[in-house]
């Protein structure tokens, strides 16, 4: 690991603005992906923040009915607060079907939010990787890419997504809080967060240098089946093939979003106008661009299959 | 992506890219690499209470609490086994809840209050779930055991606590200790010796004590 500073924030402002006067700086909280990446350099800050003394850990009531949560809300608790398992189904789902116990003890929700790709290519310090050493190339295209996106990607990266927390969070058209080094903060919404990969794929989401996310907030409960499932290559502690979350109504309308086959949760809401007619018709919008290759092909049907698993749980 | 006929201009492409993208942002870990040289060793401060004692510290920053614990406290029953949070071997109990003592650096801990397999019982007074595993024969090599211990009492703890798991069948019940919700929540804790029957069998002793 390279050596780096290290300090404690006291305000998010604060972080914000140390984050953007020092180069090469990272937030630390939960410090379970970073660290990984810290112990191969693939990740090399030269400053760490901790920002596991800001006073960011709690859940609170919206005035919309809806819900904020703190950025340091570890994943165990977000699982298993009351308000969310009886509201937002979907996401205590999600979060229960990723990492083991002691990883969710640790990791935060906005440390999910923005944990990296487990691409083996991206591991692999010596093979080119573009998205972590921009322009040296993609040894996942024409490599092992059983793992990999199937819509979305670009010739430059064919990374996944690999938090399953962000695909409820999409379903749930969460949005994210941040405070900038200027003090100023914003909220996006989930679907402007994560950037395609185009020709830079080192560079993943909306936040600027040195912007912190505060909260991320749910919107006022929409009832609802809420369905995830996970399809993987062992019954637990593994990262999705292919996921699907799901919030179906009783009349047939509904929202859908999948996980492992992009460089972010995959939503198009103008598929879900074809949910009454089948988990074929809504996938066959859903990835009318898929773009696979012999190692990944499998995921169009495990998609459509899943998809009609979870339409078929919804409706019971 | 660069082909061979291209090799010529990669070198060139890539220094012009990585100078505008340092421009621009500051994400890039390698980009950060590739800024000034290495800065030295940094020694950091910090306290924190381990299995009832208070100890201070004064470590290189980059050490994890895994080996502050191995190297630095000589507490050897922590194990390392992969040391990217993968086998769960470097399970400990921070403020009563399991982590994986690999992945988070003891710098981090300042105030809080460590509980390793040392802390939890004495060969002459076994904690209920040490005693259990002894009994179940819940261990072949033992290298796992001391993790696999402190992940179980962390588990049952989960469980009293109401927190659900992914095998759970309803959200908004109170889990129980079925064999199916102790062996999912024990999937961060891997035996390559596959003693697992019995590990399950010793954890499900002691949730039926408790009850």
């Amino acid at each position: 690991m390279k050596s780096f500073t290290y300090e404690r924030a006291s305000t998010p402002a604060e972080a914000a603005s140390a984050a953007a006067r020092n180069t090469g700086t990272r937030f630390i909280a939960g410090g379970t992906n970073l660290l990984d990446l810290m112990k191969l350099e693939i990740e090399t800050p030269r400053h760490l923040i901790d920002v596991n003394s800001l006073a960011l850990d709690t859940i609170e009531p919206l005035p919309d009915g809806g819900l904020r949560i703190g950025a340091l809300v570890r994943n165990t608790d977000l699982a298993a607060d009351a308000r969310i398992r009886r509201d937002y189904g979907v996401l205590s789902r999600a979060l229960l079907a990723g990492a083991s116990g002691q990883l969710r003890n640790k990791a935060t929700t906005a440390g999910n939010l923005l944990q990296r790709t487990r691409c083996p290519y991206f591991y692999d310090t010596n093979q080119p990787c573009n998205k972590r050493q921009p322009g040296s190339g993609c040894s996942a295209l024409g490599g092992f890419s059983r793992s990999l996106a199937i819509v979305g990607a670009s010739d430059a990266c064919i990374a996944t997504h690999p938090s399953d927390m962000a695909v409820a969070m999409r379903v749930l058209d969460a949005q994210v809080e941040t405070v900038r080094p200027d003090g100023t903060t914003r909220r996006l919404p989930i679907a402007q967060f994560y950037r395609a990969p185009g020709d830079t794929p080192q560079l993943e989401t909306a936040l600027a240098p040195g912007e912190l996310i505060t909260a991320v907030t749910l919107p006022k409960p929409v009832g609802g089946m809420h369905v995830y499932r996970k399809v993987r290559d062992r019954a637990s502690y593994a990262f999705a093939l292919i996921s699907v979350g799901a919030i179906v109504q009783r009349d047939g309308s509904g929202r859908v979003a999948l996980g492992g086959v992009a460089h972010k949760p995959w939503r198009i809401e103008a598929a879900e106008a074809q949910l009454p007619k089948g988990a074929r018709a809504v996938t066959e919008r859903l990835l009318a661009n898929a773009k696979t290759t012999d190692d990944n092909a499998f995921k169009l049907p495990l998609v459509e299959r899943t998809l009609a698993a979870v339409l078929v749980e919804a409706r019971a | 992506m660069h082909f061979p006929s291209d090799l010529a201009a990669t070198r060139r492409d890539l220094l012009i890219g990585t100078a505008a993208a340092v421009a621009t942002t500051s994400s890039s870990s390698r980009l950060a690499a590739q800024a000034p040289a290495d800065i030295g060793p940094v020694i950091a401060p910090v306290s924190f209470e381990v299995n009832g004692a208070q100890r201070e510290f004064s470590l290189d920053a980059r050490t994890t609490l895994l080996d502050a614990l191995r190297e630095h406290l000589h507490l050897n029953g922590t194990k390392k086994g992969c040391d990217h949070g993968q086998c769960g071997a470097c399970t400990v109990l921070v403020d009563g809840r399991r982590i994986n003592s690999c992945l988070t650096l003891a710098v981090m801990h300042q105030g809080q209050r460590v509980t390793t397999i040392e802390g939890l019982g004495t060969p002459d007074n076994l904690h209920p779930m040490q005693a259990a595993f002894v009994k179940h024969d819940g261990f072949q090599c033992g290298y796992c055991t001391p993790g696999q211990i402190c992940s179980a009492v962390g588990v049952l703890d989960e469980i009293k606590a109401g927190v659900p798991s992914h095998v759970s069948a309803d959200l908004t019940a109170t889990p129980e200790g079925s064999e199916a919700e102790i062996r999912e929540r024990m999937s961060g804790n891997i035996c390559r010796c596959g003693a697992y029957s019995n590990i399950v069998d010793a954890i499900t002793d002691v949730s039926g004590r408790k009850a």
